[in-house]
């Protein structure tokens, strides 16, 4: 575990700390599709997305998923990730300013360590939903890389 | 409407190595600052062989296969009324550059709401480490949910 976060000191309602992303732009959706390699139109061609009846192209939901990711990493070592699940409740638009937050929802013993559940959630600049998550995380003994 | 047939159908497992120079360009595409992701000597000084897989780029490899829409292609689903509608990992060992990984995925459920006007199909994908050829250890399991617009 990393030494500068106390694990032993969380309780249920401690936050963590929150992620700021700069505004989605259309060069942020060419680059995710490039890096993610997923390459659905929907998010980078405005005819086919507008053929499709959207008015233009948006976000990639794995997008704003990657971003609570970026946030849980950035908070504790990835090997602390037991479980991570998002359901995109709203489409992610241009030019939205995408924020994460989470806090602490449950914490627990189980399997001989301590665990808590996350709840998290990605919201634009005008406090919209766009995405809700949870996640399961261990604050003790991280697993081994190679087992 | 899309067969109901399909749930239990079986898409072809394909195998990905994950390469460093892919990574750094993802972490780069997600404004990610974390030097773990980016620099392979601090992902070695945190403990990791190589840059660590973050927590949502097993759905990225698993899309390298040679057609990542194939199984609606074969569902006979239109890709621009596609949504993702919801998505889960779970984990038992963390992937870095230089892993060899299976994904072996079927499609698991089908239903519909809203009297059909949105339907829904449930893809759950387990993941290996193939250390070599004897040693195939689970990875992760990943379960992905799309929404088809209907309207």
């Amino acid at each position: 575990m990393r030494t500068d976060v106390d694990t032993a000191t969380f309780e249920v309602g401690d936050e963590i700390p929150p992620l700021s992303t700069p505004p989605v732009s259309r060069l942020t959706l060419a680059l995710y599709a490039g890096a993610s390699g997923d390459h659905n139109p929907i998010h980078v061609d405005l005819d086919f997305a507008r053929y499709h009846g959207m008015d233009d192209v948006f976000a990639h939901g794995m997008l704003a998923s990657a971003y609570l990711g970026r946030m849980l990493t950035n908070w504790l070592p990835q090997d602390t990730l037991i479980s991570f699940g998002m359901r995109f409740v709203a489409i992610s638009h241009v030019h939205d300013k995408l924020s994460c937050q989470g806090r602490i929802t449950e914490r627990f013993k189980e399997a001989g360590e301590q665990r808590a559940w996350l709840e998290l959630s990605v919201i634009n600049q005008h406090g919209e939903t766009k995405v809700v998550g949870d996640a399961l995380v261990r604050l003790s003994t991280p697993m081994l890389q190679h087992p | 409407m899309i067969d109901q047939t399909f749930i239990g159908f079986r898409l072809p497992p394909h195998t990905q190595v994950v390469e460093k120079g892919r990574l750094r360009f993802f972490a780069r595409a997600i404004g990610e600052t974390n030097p773990v992701y980016l620099q392979e000597e601090a992902a070695k000084a945190a403990g990791w062989v190589s840059l660590p897989v973050p927590p949502t780029f097993l759905f990225c490899l698993d899309m390298e296969r040679d057609n990542p829409y194939d199984y609606m292609d074969t569902l006979g689903i239109e890709l621009g009324k596609v949504l993702h509608g919801e998505q889960r990992f779970n984990y038992y060992q963390v992937a870095c550059a230089g892993d060899r990984l299976t994904f072996d995925s079927r499609i698991t459920d089908i239903y519909q709401k809203k009297a059909g006007a949105l339907e829904f199909v449930v893809r759950d994908t387990a993941v290996f480490r193939e250390s070599d050829e004897s040693n195939r250890k689970k990875l992760a399991d990943l379960r992905s949910t799309i929404i088809i617009r209907h309207r």
